[in-house]
């Protein structure tokens, strides 16, 4: 007796918008890769003194280097969402022998986040 | 069998997830977006930038926020390749590949920071 | 004048294994009715149309899990899909993606009993005690720790809707690993050594990317992408306290 199988195809993950969701998703990362490799750069820059410095911010204001950014920017953000909405199912958290509900931890996840990014604008900017 | 090591990348790429969630979006929003536009007026002069980021804690923060999402990134790299190119045989070279350039990426980042 | 009865039209899936040949659609025109679901249509194309079409399902009231199928290319259990959802469209039904097909709608699940199995899904104990002894005793917070993973029907639709199972056919996959989870919460339980052999390798939880579908189709709420997270996160902690045990161990 024969049992047909049927292979996965190669672009399987255009096959459901869950999929191509979970894709992107994954894709944010190397982005965010990516943005942290200019950073570094943007780092040495400084240390490299203020001509050095000046110069890439020039290159930063470029076309298409803010484009970059704001791309990598929204992926950034996706990560971020998509990251603190799951983080309640892996660490689950116990008060008094009831489970904490699930949307408690994630807005809880978001305020911090909007604490500590409001936190470092004002250090680096407001002050 | 226990798989021994795959416990620690995993650690690895939680704790670089959690970091890259939270300081990742700000910081691009500052270097990328902020400084070379000119937003925030003198905040972005190098004499002030350079005493910021050389204090040690600042170092320690830059060091953690590069690093720490560079292996997040690895580990997510790993995978997807494997996945979406279905290359499963050649999963122990892909991690390799992965994971030993993100460490080049962090002793880079280390080399970097002790010199602010 | 009568009205013509409405129509719904079925786009099958078959497979003959000794009929050879390769696999095909056979379209089937079936009655609409407001109140029917897929399981309805198939059983009145098995009754009136077409003996020969093959097919498992049992309570048709979605807790015995035999009748999962892709419904549209989605896995679902056929007994709990009206017909309304998709009328006046075609509706395209084949057996669950990710498992070998013996014939028509019906798959070789095998696979999956073995996984089953693998991870002893049952109350594990060092010793019994004697029914002298009386009943194990049980808080309902003790209750709630597992109740959620207990209320797996086996249908199998996690593993159709996992492409990480697709792709890798060893993983243990997301109902077996959600077992697993039941009883080692389970505070009648002592077997959680025992189970993670095959939790803590590469095909067990290790296998898992987060994709989330597993949850999605689940048709009981259990959220084994929950479980899997969880355990991946125990290991986790375990690894770490072994690392720093001073000298070691396995």
């Amino acid at each position: 007796m024969k049992a047909l199988v049927r292979p996965m195809p190669i672009l399987w993950w255009l096959r459901s918008r869950a999929y191509v969701l979970f894709m992107v998703r994954e894709l944010t990362s190397v982005l965010i890769a990516a943005y942290l490799v200019v950073f570094l750069i943007f780092l040495q820059r400084i240390a490299g003194g203020p001509s050095s410095y000046e110069r890439y911010l020039h290159w930063l204001a470029q076309p298409a280097v803010l484009a970059f950014h704001l791309v990598a920017l929204a992926a950034a953000l996706y990560h971020s969402v998509t990251w603190l909405q799951l983080t309640p199912m892996t660490v689950v958290i116990r008060l008094r022998d009831r489970r904490v509900p699930a949307a408690t931890i994630v807005a809880a996840n978001f305020a911090v986040w909007g604490a500590l990014s409001v936190l470092i604008l004002w250090l680096i900017v407001g002050t | 069998m226990r798989r021994s090591a795959e416990p620690f990348w995993w650690l690895l790429f939680a704790a670089g997830g959690t970091v890259a969630a939270f300081l990742v979006p700000v910081s691009i929003a500052l270097t990328g977006l902020a400084a070379p536009l000119g937003w925030g007026g003198t905040a972005f002069q190098h004499a002030r930038i350079a005493a910021l980021v050389s204090h040690p804690i600042a170092r320690l923060y830059l060091f953690v926020l590069i690093a720490l999402p560079w292996f997040h990134a690895a580990h997510r790299i790993r995978f997807t390749l494997a996945e979406g190119l279905q290359l499963h045989q050649a999963g122990r070279l892909l991690a390799v590949i992965c994971y030993g350039t993100a460490s080049v990426g962090a002793a880079l980042a280390l080399l970097v920071v002790v010199r602010l | 004048m009568t009205m013509p009865e409405p129509t719904v039209s079925l786009e099958i899936f078959r497979y003959q294994p000794d009929g050879g040949g390769p696999s095909t659609f056979q379209r089937y025109q079936v009655p609409y009715h407001e109140d029917w679901v897929v399981l309805d249509a198939i059983n009145y194309i098995k009754d009136q149309l077409d003996g020969t079409l093959a097919y498992r399902w049992s309570c048709r009231m979605g807790v015995c899990g035999s009748c999962g199928m892709m419904i549209n290319g989605v896995p679902k259990l056929s007994c709990a899909t009206f017909l309304k959802e998709y009328y006046p469209h075609p509706i395209r039904v084949e057996p669950l993606a990710n498992f070998p097909i013996e014939r028509d709608l019906v798959i070789v699940l095998d696979d999956f009993m073995k996984k089953l199995s693998q991870v002893q899904p049952w109350i594990v104990r060092a010793a019994e005690p004697p029914l002298s002894a009386g009943e194990y005793r049980q808080t309902p917070e003790q209750l709630d720790q597992y109740k959620q993973f207990s209320m797996c029907l086996n249908c199998m639709l996690c593993y159709a809707a996992c492409p990480m199972y697709g792709l890798k056919p060893l993983f243990l996959g997301p109902a077996a690993i959600a077992l697993a989870h039941r009883y080692n919460l389970d505070s009648r339980d002592e077997g959680r050594a025992s189970r993670q052999d095959v939790l803590a390798n590469e095909h067990g939880v290790w296998d898992c990317t987060l994709v989330g579908e597993c949850t999605t189709v689940c048709p009981a709420d259990v959220d084994p992408a929950a479980a899997i997270q969880q355990i991946k996160l125990s290991t986790a902690v375990d690894w770490i306290k072994r690392a720093l045990r001073p000298g070691g161990g396995a």
